[in-house]
């Protein structure tokens, strides 16, 4: 595998990160979503990091620029399903995920997202 | 002569016997065990004894024909410490398979009295060593049903309880110190995954004091449980502990504190955009 | 007294190695039965320090060892690498300082995450860092 898939809901954008990221395919990933945003004009970004065992600094720094470089394109990003273990570790790591939405699953990250952005009534049905 | 050896030609006397001493000890207990079992596992231990112990190695626990026996009677009296069976049942247990021995020899060999006060010693000095060994595995079959219970009771001590849709209370009652607040925190976190619920309520007014260590770990744990998605309140804030907490300068302002876990439940509610509200008859 | 039980040595030398020694350390705290959320702490911290060999000294090894003291048993791990090393490790361990325009949170972080840290550098000669982390620590 060296391509994450990236799917699309309406104005949301969904990565479901499986596997431990070797560091290229991690920067594949922030590349990729962002050129995504882009193109997709989205409004949000959710990503599903709850098969993920590790964050480490290197990834928790990945994640906290795809919010940076979203949020200057008008997009919020929803980290998803963290492992109680994970949270646990990166708070005494020392990293807080500043500026990063979190939600404990895809479908609250969904209507966390919808809360945080004003849409369009029509655009909000098509979600549906 | 091997006085060892020749025991196992009266295996069933041995047997009989001991299992005589054991049911003489006015102590032994029906309750714990079946005389069954117990018959069971002597024999068990007998044919281990009769199998490995000979002149040559009786003064020499640690040799490995020994492996055997040390591993049954471990066993055994593991089994015992978690049974209930007190320190005296289990030596007596082990105790008096010597004496059923020295009763066989003295019937068989009391013309010859330096042999059988040679081999006398030998097999003192063998229940010696296997009585030390009964007791240090008693001791820690034991141990291990105290860390067991201590387990137990850091756990029910802090129940997580599921008080509406979405909302988690954890009531935290004596001292917290860094273990405590390690399961309290893994507790917590793990039931809202189960559960999906996005609020927490920790209520802390079972807790006698609230030092700066405390309270950096009721910020971890708020602080986790955000990453997570979820929000924490803490209720049960005493005037001695919000008297303390200014005093030692410890910044909560991130934190939702209330004052009691009522007020604590109704600002869930409205997090949740939920109402209250009395019935109209 | 600690008794080493068992100890692997692995070399490391690109990004690749970083997740499969991450793995590898992890079946070590499996065989010794640690629980998941001590795990975590000691991969993540091993995972800081590996990233810091890659990206400071480009390679080196890492020794992987369970111990055993007394009725404890733990994994410790050396990170030695050959590397340019650090003039200053005090500063180096403070929150927030990095040479690399980075978050600095490497070594400080690790350092939180295990029971016992300990850091050895010589300028020109390398960095030789180890952590310990106890089954129930
Ligand atoms: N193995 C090493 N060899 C040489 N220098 C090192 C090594 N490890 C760390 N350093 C130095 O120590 C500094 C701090 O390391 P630390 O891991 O804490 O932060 P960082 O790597 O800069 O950032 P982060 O780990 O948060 O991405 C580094 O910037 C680097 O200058
Ligand atoms: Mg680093």
């Amino acid at each position: 595998m060296d391509k994450i898939p990236i799917l699309r809901f309406g104005h949301f954008l969904l990565v479901t990160i499986q596997v431990d990221l070797y560091d290229r395919l991690a920067l594949n990933l922030e590349s990729d979503l962002i050129q995504m945003v882009s193109k997709t004009q989205a409004r949000g970004v959710l990503i599903d990091i709850s098969a993920l065992s590790i964050v480490d600094s290197f990834m928790g720094r990945i994640i906290g620029n795809i919010a940076g470089m979203s949020k200057i394109m008008d997009a919020q990003t929803v980290v998803v399903g963290m492992q109680p273990a994970v949270a646990i570790t990166l708070i005494e790591l020392g990293l807080e995920l500043k500026g990063v939405y979190t939600a404990l699953n895809v479908e609250k990250g969904m209507s966390l997202l919808q809360s945080k952005i004003s849409l369009p009534d029509e655009d909000l049905d098509n979600i549906e | 002569m091997d006085l060892f050896k020749a025991l196992s030609k009266k295996r069933s006397r041995l047997l009989e016997l001991w299992m005589q001493y054991q049911l003489a000890d006015i102590s032994l207990r029906e309750d714990l065990m079946e005389n069954e079992e117990l018959r069971a596992q002597s024999e068990e231990l007998l044919d281990a004894f009769l199998k490995a112990v000979t002149d040559k190695n009786v003064e020499n626990v640690d040799d490995p024909t020994y492996e055997p026996i040390i591993e049954i009677l471990s066993g055994i009296s593991i089994s015992r410490a978690r049974q209930g069976y007190s320190p005296k049942e289990t030596g007596n247990y082990v105790f008096s398979l010597r004496d059923a021995i020295l009763q066989v020899w003295q019937a068989e060999f009391s013309n010859d009295l330096a042999v059988l006060f040679a081999a006398t010693l030998k097999l003192n000095k063998l229940f010696d060593n296997l009585g030390i060994i009964t007791f240090e595995t008693f001791i820690k079959g034991r141990e291990e049903v105290i860390l067991r219970q201590t387990d137990e009771i850091s756990e029910i001590s802090t129940p997580v309880i599921r008080v509406w849709d979405n909302i988690l209370a954890l009531p935290i009652i004596g001292t917290l110190d860094s273990s405590r607040t390690q399961i309290v925190m893994e507790n917590l976190l793990q039931q809202i995954v189960d559960t999906g619920s996005s609020i927490a309520i920790l209520d802390i007014s079972g807790v006698p004091a609230v030092d700066s260590l405390v309270a950096q770990h009721l910020l971890k744990t708020v602080a986790a449980t955000r990453l997570m998605g979820a929000e924490c309140i803490i209720s049960g804030i005493r005037p001695e502990i919000a008297q303390t907490v200014v005093h030692l300068g410890i910044d909560l302002s991130n934190i939702i504190t209330k004052a009691t876990l009522a007020s604590a439940l109704k600002q869930a509610y409205n997090m949740l955009q939920l109402e209250v509200r009395k019935v109209q008859k | 007294m600690i008794v080493v039980l068992n100890k692997e040595s692995i070399p490391i030398d690109k990004e690749q190695d970083v997740v499969l020694f991450r793995n590898r350390v992890k079946e070590y705290t499996i065989k010794i039965g640690m629980g998941v959320v001590n795990q975590t702490k000691l991969i993540t911290a091993a995972s800081e320090l590996v990233r810091n060999i890659l990206k400071y000294a480009g390679k080196g090894t890492v020794l992987i060892e369970i111990i055993s003291s007394g009725r404890q048993n733990g994994i410790r791990l050396v990170f030695s690498d050959k590397g340019p090393g650090i003039s200053d490790v005090p500063l180096a361990m403070k929150d927030g300082f990095s040479t690399g325009k980075s978050l600095g949170l490497g070594l400080p972080g690790a350092r939180r995450l295990v029971n016992e840290f300990d850091i050895k550098s010589t300028v020109g000669k390398g960095t030789t860092v180890t952590i310990l982390k106890w089954k129930n620590g």
